[in-house]
């Protein structure tokens, strides 16, 4: 079950610079476990001490924002595509 | 996390010089403290915290009254408190701010207040509010030697960017959600530039803008210059200080999407406070949203600090932002005030905006009707206190959002070219 992710440019330095990673995982949280197996440090940098999304981060599971669907337990089915996205002010 | 003396931020910027000699000292997350060169960045690495700007004191404490008073009746009077814009050859100004303090004695009387003020910041050059942070943003822009600007935007903000960078000479690339109203996207293309209609919400315009900003070297006002953006909402608390004569309101009711704003007059009047500009007195910062998007008001109700993000659906546009980046912190501001936040639906938005016509001769566009019906709401709810001086800010004007009142008012009679149809109409 391959999902695609699409890594921010501030995490990059964790990745080698590569902004796009495929990683196994049926949900968000094993998601960024399996992220986080081959770049260490990725898992901590989306959240925080408690396990939990950080308040400055959104990330969507395909066009979905997951604080709107399952948080962590959202699924992740193959070919989906996550995206890590910072959180910015508005306009 | 221990912050770490320097962070490192991976630049994508056409220089990482450092900005004109000013009060700036570098960026600061507001999260973990962690610390940053001045850089066209807003994201702290280690914990995506958002970042803001650090000042020299010392540096700030050099602006006096009569230095501001002799600046220019703009809002660049507050150079020396501002992160960008200090060398005028690359400041770019349309001349936004100054914008009238309207005493609202009307209104006042209908909703039962003693002291009632307007801002009314629908007079500035794009005519809201929006030109004040645009103006510091695209400064900061040229000085950081980029030649495109660009941003997200619910409609004020497409205005202030496509204009100041027509006058300035940048590109600019605005994007904004596809079903904005005709008058924004109007005013908005007329300046040139590239427009981009996103068939999406404004946070899904704002995700694909936090996308693109992390592949082109293009800076976006709202995303990597929004440190220096953010701190140009502070000359609109300046303003309202030195135009009541150099002393804090009592009370101060702000409209609130992304909460930036509310944060930055709060700060501001913080500041000159802190630097002795006026002398230092209690004040309440109360927060405004439409029902149809009030996560932050949400929030406030249930003694939540997090705010839940929501799925927009009012009619005030400019407001509609279910995610709002600074609704934390916004709520710290008026908790540690002591003010408060509600929310009123959309029939109370369009009388809020025909209530300050017909008070006030001011009219607002929806975001001012949000303020005006909440200022009402808190004050029916004991939450304000009608004795004392207040201030309402209107972020923009009515001429944007036609169509938000189109539906309610018109001619009182149409009638033939006629003294006689004149009189049957009952007009005479």
């Amino acid at each position: 079950m391959s999902v695609t992710v699409r890594v921010p440019t501030i995490m990059r330095g964790l990745t080698s610079g590569v902004a796009e990673v495929a990683v196994e995982g049926g949900t968000l949280a094993q998601v960024l476990a399996a992220l986080d197996a081959a770049h260490p440090g990725t898992r901590g940098r989306v959240l925080d001490d408690g396990g939990r999304l950080r308040r400055f981060v959104n990330v969507y599971v395909g066009d979905e924002d997951v604080r709107f669907a399952s948080g962590l337990d959202t699924p992740t089915p193959a070919g989906t595509l996550v995206s890590i996205i910072p959180a910015v002010a508005g306009g | 996390m221990t912050p770490p003396t320097m962070s490192v931020l991976p630049a994508l910027h056409p220089s990482a010089t450092q900005l004109p000699s000013g009060p700036a000292t570098g960026l600061r997350c507001r999260e973990c403290g962690a610390t940053y060169p001045l850089a066209p960045e807003h994201v702290c690495v280690e914990c995506f915290g958002p970042l803001e700007v650090d000042y020299d004191l010392d540096a700030l404490r050099r602006v006096t009254r009569k230095s501001v008073a002799a600046g220019p009746p703009s809002m660049w009077r507050y150079v020396g408190l501002l992160p960008a814009g200090h060398d005028e050859a690359t400041r770019v100004s349309l001349g936004a701010g100054m914008t009238r303090l309207h005493r609202a004695d009307n209104l006042g009387r209908e909703l039962g207040m003693r002291r009632l003020w307007v801002k009314d910041d629908s007079g500035n050059p794009t005519h809201s509010f929006k030109d004040r942070v645009v103006s510091v943003a695209l400064s900061a822009a040229r000085e950081f030697g980029f030649t495109t600007v660009a941003c997200a935007s619910t409609g004020n903000l497409a205005n202030a960017v496509a204009a100041h960078a027509a006058q300035a000479n940048l590109g600019s690339v605005v994007l904004i959600p596809a079903d904005l109203e005709a008058g924004k996207v109007v005013s908005t293309a007329v300046y040139g530039g590239t427009l981009v209609a996103v068939d999406g919400t404004y946070d899904d315009v704002n995700r694909l803008c936090a996308e693109i900003a992390g592949e082109l070297p293009w800076a976006f006002v709202n995303v990597n210059l929004r440190p220096y953006y953010a701190e140009g909402s502070k000359t609109l608390g300046y303003e309202v200080a030195e135009q009541l004569g150099w002393r804090l309101p009592a009370q101060v009711v702000v409209p609130m999407a992304s909460g930036s704003l509310l944060t930055k007059v709060d700060k501001a009047f913080g500041e000159f406070g802190t630097l002795g500009l006026v002398e230092p007195s209690p004040y309440a910062v109360f927060g405004a949203q439409a029902s149809g998007c009030a996560p932050i008001s949400a929030a406030f109700r249930a003694g939540h600090d997090v705010v839940t993000p929501v799925r927009p659906a009012t009619i005030a546009k400019s407001l509609a932002i279910g995610n709002p980046a600074d609704g934390g912190y916004a709520l710290d501001s008026v908790r540690r005030t002591g003010g408060a936040v509600a929310d009123v639906p959309d029939e109370e938005i369009v009388a809020g905006i025909r209530l300050l016509a017909s008070t006030e001769g001011i009219f607002a566009e929806t975001a001012g009707g949000v303020t005006v019906a909440t200022l009402r709401r808190l004050l029916d709810g004991g939450l304000l206190d009608p004795a004392v001086e207040t201030v309402l800010l209107n972020t923009g004007d009515g001429l944007k959002t036609l169509d938000a009142v189109a539906p309610v008012v018109g001619p009182t009679a149409t009638i033939a070219p006629s003294l006689e149809a004149f009189r049957k109409a009952g007009l005479a």
